[in-house]
């Protein structure tokens, strides 16, 4: 394996191609050294990205939109103020990843790019209607989040793209954004399920426009209109959030295994996701008019 | 192809030769013989590899050894100031935190990192700050007693040296 650690966007995509389908991008490292060392092949070139600019900043435009690079590691994440304070729901979910070791090095586009079902940062982003900026040696194009993913471990990237950034659009007043999770332990463990979900407030505390998304409930996240229309024009009143739920647990395709079976993910998702709305929907009234 | 790195090892300007895939733990630990730094699984998983790299604390197993390039490096052994224990190392022995003493350089390389972050840190911050480190012998309380009376102590022989 060669190592590569380029300063310019351009060769990045251009030692990907040169590697014909051999070469792989490293950000932090925390899923391919760890699966390197379970015996994974190695690729011929490996490119560390942490040595170009666009991909360790974080920006935010004066429209209010973020982007933010795709390598950039979760502790500087937490650290950028402005960010957290307009994309509490994202930053919350990178924060639950790993330990403050794995903070130092994990970064977003790493957990997008990994592609695991149970990925904590992944429903954040997609609720937030994150888009990503992708590069290859045949130009540049965006992609929305949601479409990232094709399948467990598999993205819809070609072997010369990589992921330059991730860009939060500007938002409403009174929009706040939610992640909970549900792990065996109080940290340090894979999701059983995970719920995002970002919402806009109208004056009166109506909820005019929501997004939700699960995480480890199916092969891949999951984007759940229709339950985002259960609380549209809503309040978020008792009665509404009981069928949102049942919404929610009913459309979860997850699979039994040692973490969850069946019932108590569908079950588990669906409260997540409601007290994530009732989270999201505190933090967008304390935002004021 | 052997790689030529220099960096920087608690202080010294270091060079030494490593192949690609190599772990900088692999190198710690084999070429440069700094075997404080410890492993557990190799997978990001138990913090028995803490070190400190370019300020930020990280897994050394999950580190290329390549990364170190031209970067600053902290490993336990440059925790205490030449014969005199740093007071963290100090506190470990003082409240018998440690039984087998593997996950001992890590813990002690992670409360450091959150000292240098936070000197007053609460029991649950230093429990939650902890989480990726394993201990399989001490049950962790007497760990968090050893903090939290270092963190004592270190604002103490500061506050004094201040006045
Ligand atoms: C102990 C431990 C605990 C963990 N806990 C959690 C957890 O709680 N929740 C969770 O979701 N994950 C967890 N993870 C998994 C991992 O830390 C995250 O998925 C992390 O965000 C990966 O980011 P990275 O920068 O380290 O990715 P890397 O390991 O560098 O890359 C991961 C994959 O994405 C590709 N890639 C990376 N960046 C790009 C890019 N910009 N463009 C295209 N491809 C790219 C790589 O080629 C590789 O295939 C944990 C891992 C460990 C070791
Ligand atoms: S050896 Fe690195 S975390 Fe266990
Ligand atoms: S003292 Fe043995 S693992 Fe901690």
């Amino acid at each position: 394996m060669q190592y590569q650690a380029p300063t310019d966007l351009a060769d990045v995509a251009a030692l990907l191609a040169s590697a014909d389908g051999k070469g792989r991008v490293m950000a932090g490292g925390t899923d391919l050294l760890a699966r390197f060392a379970a015996g994974m092949p190695k690729p011929d070139v490996l490119v560390d990205i942490k040595h170009i600019a666009e991909l360790m900043d974080i920006e935010q435009a004066s429209d209010g939109s973020f982007t933010v690079g795709a390598a950039v590691c979760g502790a500087a994440i937490s650290e950028h103020a402005a960010l957290c304070s307009a994309w509490p729901g994202v930053t919350e979910a990178m924060d639950l990843i790993g330990s403050v070791q794995i903070q130092g090095r994990a970064s977003l586009g790493g957990n997008l790019c990994n592609a695991s079902p149970a990925a904590d940062a992944v429903p954040a982003l997609i609720a937030a209607g994150a888009i990503c900026r992708i590069l290859g040696s045949q130009g540049e194009r965006q992609v929305s989040v949601a479409d990232i993913i094709c399948s467990p471990g598999k993205t819809c990237l070609d072997s010369d793209e990589f992921v330059v950034s991730l860009y939060l659009p500007p938002r409403p007043p009174r929009s706040a954004d939610a992640y909970l999770r549900l792990i065996p332990r109080s940290e340090m463990d894979i999701a059983v399920a995970g719920a995002a979900v970002n919402l806009t407030l109208d004056s009166a505390d109506v909820v005019v426009a929501a997004t939700i998304a699960l995480g480890a409930v199916s092969p891949v996240p999951l984007l759940v209109p229709r339950a985002a229309d259960v609380i549209l024009g809503s309040k978020l009143e008792a009665d509404v959030m009981t069928r949102f739920k049942s919404v929610v647990s009913a459309s979860c395709r997850p699979i039994n295994d040692k973490r969850g079976t069946i019932d108590y993910r569908n079950h588990v998702a669906g409260v997540l996701a409601a007290r994530a709305a009732l989270i999201a929907g505190k933090r967008a009234a304390r935002e004021g008019l | 192809m052997k790689q030529h790195i220099c960096t920087h090892i608690n202080g010294e300007a270091t060079e030494f030769l490593c192949d690609a895939a190599d772990t900088l733990l692999q190198v710690l630990r084999d070429n440069l013989r700094l075997t404080g730094t410890k492993e557990g699984c190799g997978t990001g998983d138990c913090g028995a590899c803490s070190v400190m790299l370019n300020d930020r604390l990280v897994c050394s197993c999950l580190v290329l050894a390549v990364e170190a390039q031209h970067s600053q490096i902290e490993t336990v052994e440059g925790l205490a100031n030449g014969d005199s224990l740093h007071p963290l190392q100090q506190a470990f022995l003082d409240h018998a935190a440690l039984q087998c003493g593997i996950c001992t350089p890590g813990l002690l390389v992670a409360a450091k990192a959150l000292l240098d972050h936070n000197p007053s840190p609460s029991e649950s911050e230093v429990r939650f700050w902890i989480a990726g480190n394993l201990c399989r012998c001490t049950g962790y309380d007497k760990i968090v007693r050893a903090i939290l009376a270092a963190a004592d102590n270190m604002r103490t022989t500061h506050d004094g040296a201040q006045s």
